[in-house]
């Protein structure tokens, strides 16, 4: 009698995994910059669209995406640099993005013609995509450095839109598969499991780990924290908030590419399938209150698992109604308190 | 948005507050150009033009609502076509299936609407800037979900209307069907330009000056009598009734609506075209309305033939320049107009305005503030413990301590900014101990701040006139209606009397971000005693202030006291304390340490201690 709540759990693990990832990545983004970026699902999207187009032979849009960032961080650095009249360092600091792209455009072009296998192709996805972060953060948000949250919330909306639109160009409208990491199923009792599910599920509670170990135990991990915590102070103990910042967006980035392709030989992907993946990871952030990591993923694991729940007991069609519901008892009980002035308090 | 760059200087480098006749006949020009514009357009438009006319002006009405809601009250909404959706679908489906009259089922549309954003506000409302854009996000998903899929009542994503049996009886002017774009037109435009007035009176009146006050954050508000809750409410109903009613107008246009009206991304639209024209400016409204309606036809013609696919291509236009206006043009377009044009002349104030009524006094037999073991703890610290001390009417009381006494705090409880643990407050014979700081402002007590709370933005006259707002009664009602101008002279009049009070009244219209540190310190003080306060609590006025500036500072505390104002002074700077208090009050550690006349603190051998630390014998 239990068989059905236990295999709509693991179907709900499954994807709350990767609303973990995403939730993850969101509130560590959000406490190291201020930002919430809506366009985290795009690059789930991004990533694995890269994959098909890898296999399929053909040279994916997103590295032309990536050129003309790169390309655009020269321009930002270059006017910066006339504008601070250094022009010692512009030649040097100009050069490497050039040199980034032209590498990274030959690099997926060699990738699409030679026949590689799957994991190579992955692998040239993910790190095309993550490589998109700290871009996105260059041309995007550095420039405006204390900008309310708002203000970077209204801009990755913009970045939301630019994606995309690009996605589509890029794509067009039709959903895309990948196979499986490895074929073949698992009986856990009633349980009936691909080994991509075992794939995601492991991989993704592996990068959970880690980057928990990564966060608490590495020098690099506590300047991060310590760049969400005290900006001042953390730049007073020499740790750069730009680079922070351009740390915790490419983190963010690169979780949401893992997902990408741990997802799609699941679920396919298109242009727009991965935005809706990035907003339920939003529900577990918020249940986390975008500050508590550990909340956050419980919070998604429970989106994950709440959505499947709700799929079979109640509608299909309302599942995404009822998961944008679950927030508002967390909305509720916060409002209940008496904070409102408390965060002006010193 | 808050977060204006400090020190900004005055366009064209003129002095601020400077203003010219050609920048007042500029503004009339464009204006008269516009009412040209609207008032010609039906009679040389195209089908097309017209079409694309009553688009703008609909998508204007939420976009009004947008600046109301996020450009004047700083609370963004993500999910502002939900409220479009609600106020269509309900329209539509009361007028096709229950027979009620096409006008009426517009007004039930707005009720309805305005009902669910009261249910929203109601638990999302007290949620910080960027939580309520989530959470509106979210809102707007649940109820287009709902309209995508409850097909019996909603017809699902097919849409509701005609074509799929939903007959929906037009509206009717004198009995005759209101038909066809150019007859539209005059119905959308009217509405336009009456909420446009409409708005325009309000963001000049006593609640649309609360309304602004938020943006820069609620406390300020709150501790003059706003209560932030209800205004932040009242705010997020007139949005959402706005976007209601572009709801209703869509539904009567074509007798035929879907789901899509209120989506994700239709909200994403209004808050583009929102952007755009410039979240501060209700003629950006129209201005960035007008745009994204053009360009993205436009687009539309352009970008599928350039990609060689059909497609809504024009979204990575809009998504970049989304980026780009935030980024070199933040304010967005009409702001950015208006600073290039020469600047218009101010809006003299009428010195002969009549007086404000001054603040009723209650005489109170006993100490006019009373901390009666008062305890507050954060976590494991104990801020303060069981602090117990009194104010007398006409008395300057003096609170002082080294760091971390836990004087702010006190001034916290005092102001209801945090509710005690445990322990009374009792001002002006009530207790206060567990009143929100609006309600305890309005019993005559006003404040400064230490980190100060102005906003930046605003004229100086405008930043003191909020001091008036518990004084004040005109409403909502009266404020829309544009009804409030006398009184508003008189709080004009009593700013500037004010303003001149602390010594500043040279130039009243300067923007606040123009004045350096000590001069703000005495804009907050203007704030404070336009209030007419039975108390006025001062934190540490003297803070960053030059010499000069303590010595105006100090003569004009002796001149409040002469005139019989309480004063309540937490304060650093103990030549100042000394100077002017009657009696002082010492803190440590959370807990009183002493209390008497200056010339006894200063011998208290435990004072000493504290600040000096103990003597090695």
């Amino acid at each position: 009698m239990f068989d059905i709540p236990l295999i709509l759990l693991f179907e709900g693990l499954t994807n709350g995994a990767i609303y973990a990832l995403m939730a993850l990545g969101l509130v560590v983004l959000y406490a190291v910059t201020g930002v919430i970026n809506v366009a985290i699902g795009e690059f789930v999207m991004i990533s694995a669209l890269t994959v098909a187009s890898l296999r399929a032979g053909a040279v994916p849009g997103s590295v032309y995406l990536l050129v003309a960032g790169l390309l655009l961080w020269a321009v930002y650095d270059a006017l910066r640099f006339a504008r601070e009249r250094r022009a010692g360092r512009a030649a040097l600091g100009l050069a490497w993005p050039v040199v980034a792209a032209a590498a990274a455009y030959a690099a997926t072009l060699l990738a699409s013609r030679a026949a590689l296998p799957y994991v190579a192709h992955i692998a040239v996805a993910v790190a095309l995509t993550t490589a998109l972060g700290p871009v996105s953060y260059r041309v995007i948000i550095q420039p405006l450095p204390r900008a309310s949250a708002l203000v970077y919330l209204i801009m990755t909306i913009g970045l939301h839109l630019a994606l995309t639109g690009l996605g589509l160009a890029f794509w067009g409208p039709q959903p895309y598969t990948l196979p499986p990491f490895t074929s073949g199923r698992v009986r856990w009792g009633p349980v009936l499991l691909d080994h991509q599910d075992l794939w995601l599920l492991v991989l993704s509670a592996l990068l959970l780990v880690a980057l928990w170990w990564f966060l608490g135990r590495t020098l690099h991990g506590k300047a991060l924290r310590a760049a969400a915590v005290n900006k001042l102070g953390a730049r007073l103990s020499g740790i750069s908030v730009v680079r922070a910042g351009s740390a915790a967006f490419t983190l963010s980035v690169f979780l949401a590419a893992v997902a990408g392709v741990l997802i799609t030989p699941i679920t396919k992907m298109a242009y727009d399938f991965g935005f809706l993946i990035g907003l339920k990871g939003f529900v577990g952030a918020i249940i986390g209150g975008l500050s508590n990591p550990a909340v956050a993923v419980v919070g998604a694991l429970g989106v994950g698992v709440a959505e499947q729940f709700s799929a079979f007991y109640v509608s299909s069609a309302y599942k995404d109604v009822l998961v944008f519901l679950l927030i508002i008892p967390v909305l509720l009980v916060r409002s209940l308190q008496h904070v409102d002035f408390e965060e002006h308090v010193e | 948005m808050s977060g204006a760059a400090p020190q900004r200087t005055a366009p064209g480098g003129r002095a601020p507050g400077a203003g010219s006749a050609l920048g007042l006949w500029v503004r009339r020009g464009l204006l008269a150009a516009l009412v040209v514009v609207v008032a010609g357009l039906p009679f040389v438009a195209g089908p097309f033009g017209l079409r694309l006319a009553n688009l703008i002006g609909m998508y204007s009405l939420v976009v009004l609502g947008l600046v109301l809601l996020t450009g004047y009250a700083g609370l963004a909404s993500l999910g502002q076509a939900a409220f479009v959706g609600t106020g269509a679908y309900t329209a539509a489906i009361l007028a096709s299936r229950f027979g009620l009259s096409p006008w009426l089922s517009v007004v039930a549309g707005i009720v309805g609407s305005v009902f669910v954003a009261w249910l929203i506000g109601l638990i999302t409302l007290r949620l910080k800037g960027h939580f309520l854009a989530l959470a509106t996000l979210a809102w707007g998903l649940v109820i287009t979900g709902v309209l995508r899929n409850w097909i019996p009542v909603t017809g699902g994503n097919t849409g509701f209307g005609s074509a799929t049996g939903n007959r929906i009886p037009p509206l009717t002017f004198l009995g005759d069907p209101i038909r066809g774009d150019r007859e539209y037109y005059v119905l959308v435009w009217g509405a336009v330009l009456l909420t446009l007035w409409l708005v325009t009176n309000l963001m000049r009146s006593r609640v649309g000056r609360a309304i602004k006050s938020l943006r820069t954050g609620s406390i300020a508000a709150a501790s003059f009598g706003v209560d932030v809750q209800r205004v932040k409410m009242i705010t997020f109903l007139m949005a959402a009734a706005l976007a209601a009613l572009s709801g209703g107008l869509h539904t009567y246009r074509e007798l035929f609506i879907v789901p899509n009206l209120a989506s994700l991304n239709a909200s994403i639209d209004y808050l583009i075209m929102a952007v755009i024209g410039g979240l501060t400016s209700v003629w950006g409204a129209l201005a960035g309305t007008s745009v994204f309606v053009l360009l993205k036809e436009q687009l539309q013609q352009v970008l599928p033939r350039l990609v060689g696919r059909t497609g809504n291509y024009e979204i990575v236009a809009f998504g970049f320049i989304l980026i780009l206006v935030l980024q070199y043009a933040r304010r967005g377009l009409v702001p950015m107009v208006d600073s290039l044009l020469p600047r218009q002349p101010e809006r003299p104030v009428r010195e002969d305005a009549p007086p404000l009524p001054p603040r009723e006094r209650v005489s109170v037999a006993g100490p006019l503030l009373e901390l009666e073991a008062v305890t507050r703890s954060f976590g494991g610290l104990t801020a303060v413990n069981r602090l117990s001390f009194t104010v007398g009417q006409g008395e300057v009381v003096g609170l002082i301590g080294p760091n971390g006494a836990g004087k702010t705090t006190a001034f916290n409880l005092i102001t209801g900014v945090l509710w005690p643990d445990s322990g009374r407050v009792r001002f002006a014979g009530r207790d206060i101990t567990r009143l929100h700081p609006h309600q305890i402002a309005r019993l005559g007590l006003a404040r400064t701040f230490q980190h100060l709370n102005l906003s930046p933005s605003l004229s100086l006259l405008e930043n003191v006139a909020l001091g008036a707002y518990s004084r004040t009664r005109s409403g909502l009602w009266s404020g829309l209606l544009g009804l409030g101008r006398a009184e508003e002279e008189r709080v004009r009049a009593e700013a500037l009397r004010q303003l001149r009070r602390v010594g500043l009244g040279d130039d009243p219209f300067a923007r606040a971000d123009s004045l350096p540190l000590g001069k703000l310190r005495l804009l907050e003080v203007a704030r404070a005693l336009m209030a007419d306060p039975v108390l006025l609590l001062l934190d540490e006025p003297a803070a960053g202030l030059r010499r000069h500036e303590k010595e105006d500072l100090k003569a004009l505390v002796r001149r409040l006291r002469d005139e019989g104002v309480t004063v309540l002074l937490v304060e650093h700077d103990m030549d100042v304390v000394m100077d002017l208090a009657d009696r002082i009050v010492v803190m440590n550690h959370g807990e009183l340490l002493a209390s008497g006349t200056p010339a006894e603190v200063r011998r208290d051998p435990a004072v000493v201690e504290a600040y000096l630390g103990r003597e090695v014998a």
